[in-house]
């Protein structure tokens, strides 16, 4: 079964390329922002801070709070790309990124092109790329435009292509930014059968989302994130209804 | 039907125990055991590069050919020396130099072209290193035909020896893996290092010997063992041009090799995990 563990993560965001003079000037008027300068005299940005908590197999976690909390950069944390400063991170079981669908797509290649790009990416073999190109094709309904470049495509038939290729394997750990959506009312029904099935045969699902109707519907327990920190973890139930209540106070 | 166990791949990171060197030698096995996606995106490169063009790539050859022709009859005057004699050196000496120079200049945004992947996708950051290999490589081949024309045309044939330049073009590829990888980090985090690395490039260029004969230095010719470029040129040149490499020159390009490797593997190892940050 799958697991995650975070003991007292913290991420840092050096700031390199700005003019630290002046945000230093800026930083010293505001005590205890999330802004500071760390021992060599950078600027960094207190992305996380003191994350701990254990998430196991057959959990749906919502991640919920205000923009810049620190939702997004929790899931490239999960995903391993970004590395902590301080704690542990343990993470048992497959990770699939779904955090931006359309990340590695070449606009200048054709959707058959994307699709063996992406499988190299993922680190997919051959036999099992092409099988999947038959898929992704069936499932997108992009027919013959399968092999135009995706420049030439609709904002819309884009769109198809990307979620049906970010979601052509089910991952143990499926990290989500925001319930995926796309195309018309029709692809819209499959859109929302695959998600049900990726969801469900999931060991793991972390979402951030700012619609609390999704945390309520599909998760079983929602973490709180403001200002990089935990504020509540707990049952989604619970932890909607408070932030609700602390959004209307 | 049976179903397998599934294997549970496992991560675990924790800032007090880092482990950077176990971390970054399986990034690097990762990445040069996943060759087939860093070619693949190097064929992009290229292809995007010269997408609508008719003649792609060869736009280089042709470039290339049009500079040796310039080159070789001005040169040839002023060193008194003959075309057929002075051309073979010049079309083995330019090819290679644009490769080394142009491997050197991507190297410096091999990671910061790549923050797109780098900030989506968990790749080995070795990919994006080999990526700008492959990719300079498969540019630098097509100018081969030009070095068995030139070949051809001066009656130069360099026989069973020039078998030994592909050890040599195997050092030159290590150095420039180490090398993407190297000026890539450091590119990344210090943003003023690619107009020095241009700069440095283009002394290299007269200082080496590229234009002008090594010969043309007599006894102090030694002095050229100190210049890494000239010295990891030589060991492809030699052996094409015919008049193979001394050991001299072999041994001191093993060592700037195993040098180069050795500290762009420690900065690899040190840094690895702010490479994301840096971009």
């Amino acid at each position: 079964m799958a697991r995650i563990l975070a003991e007292r993560l913290d991420i840092d965001f050096p700031l390199y390329h700005v003019g630290a003079r002046s945000l230093k000037k800026r930083l010293l008027a505001g005590a205890g922002m999330r802004l500071r300068t760390d021992e060599t005299n950078r600027v960094v940005v207190a992305a996380l801070r003191d994350l701990s908590f254990r998430i196991d197999g057959g959990e749906r976690v919502a991640l919920i709070g205000p923009n810049g909390a620190g939702k997004t950069t929790l899931l490239r944390t999960l995903a391993g790309l970004y590395t902590p400063v301080q704690g542990r991170l343990v993470v048992e079981g497959e990770i699939g990124s779904l955090i931006d669908p359309s990340a590695g797509i070449d606009p200048n290649s054709t959707g058959r092109e994307n699709i063996r790009l992406r499988c190299l990416l993922r680190g997919i073999n051959e036999s099992a790329a092409r099988d999947m190109t038959e898929e992704i094709g069936a499932f997108s309904g992009l027919g013959q435009f399968l092999d135009v470049p995706i420049r030439a495509y609709s904002a819309g038939m884009a769109v198809r292509l990307s979620f049906a290729i970010a979601t052509m394997i089910a991952p143990q750990i499926p990290l989500m930014d925001e319930w995926l959506s796309a195309g018309d009312a029709e692809f819209q029904l499959r859109v929302q059968e695959r998600l049900l099935r990726l969801v469900t045969g999931a060991d793991i699902l972390v979402i951030a989302t700012h619609n609390l109707e999704i945390a309520r519907a599909w998760c079983t327990r929602a973490i709180r994130l403001e200002g990089g920190r935990i504020v509540a973890d707990g049952p989604a139930e619970a932890v909607v209804a408070a932030a609700e209540a602390a959004a209307i106070a | 039907m049976l179903t397998q166990p599934r294997v549970e791949p496992r991560f675990d990171y924790d800032a007090a125990a880092p482990r950077r060197l176990a971390r970054a030698a399986a990034d690097l096995a990762t990445g040069l055991r996943r060759w087939r996606l860093a070619a693949a995106l190097a064929w992009l490169d290229i292809r995007n590069r010269y997408r609508g063009s008719v003649l792609g790539p060869f736009w280089l050859t042709l470039s290339t050919a049009i500079l040796l022709g310039g080159l070789g009859v001005l040169y040839s005057a002023l060193f008194h020396e003959t075309l057929r004699s002075y051309l073979p050196f010049l079309a083995v000496s330019i090819i290679t130099w644009n490769l080394i120079s142009q491997v050197v200049t991507d190297a410096t945004t091999t990671l910061i072209l790549a923050e797109g992947m780098i900030r989506q996708l968990p790749l080995p950051y070795a990919t994006h290193a080999l990526r700008s290999v492959f990719r300079n490589v498969i540019v630098a081949a097509h100018n081969l035909p030009l070095i068995a024309l030139v070949l051809a045309f001066s009656g130069v044939w360099p026989g069973p020896g020039a078998l030994l330049a592909v050890p040599g073009f195997a050092l030159l590829c290590i150095n420039a893996f180490a090398a993407s990888l190297l000026l890539g980090m450091l590119c990344a985090r210090f943003r003023d290092l690619p107009q020095i690395v241009a700069s440095v490039m283009q002394l290299a260029f007269f200082m080496t010997p590229i234009l002008w004969k090594p010969e043309a230095l007599g006894p102090r010719a030694v002095w050229l063992l100190l210049d890494p470029f000239y010295v990891i040129m030589q060991v492809v040149r030699g052996p094409l041009l015919g008049a193979g490499a001394p050991a001299p020159i072999w041994l001191a390009a093993g060592a700037y090799t195993a040098a180069l490797a050795a500290l762009s593997f420690g900065f690899f190892a040190r840094f690895r995990s702010r490479i994301a940050f840096w971009v």
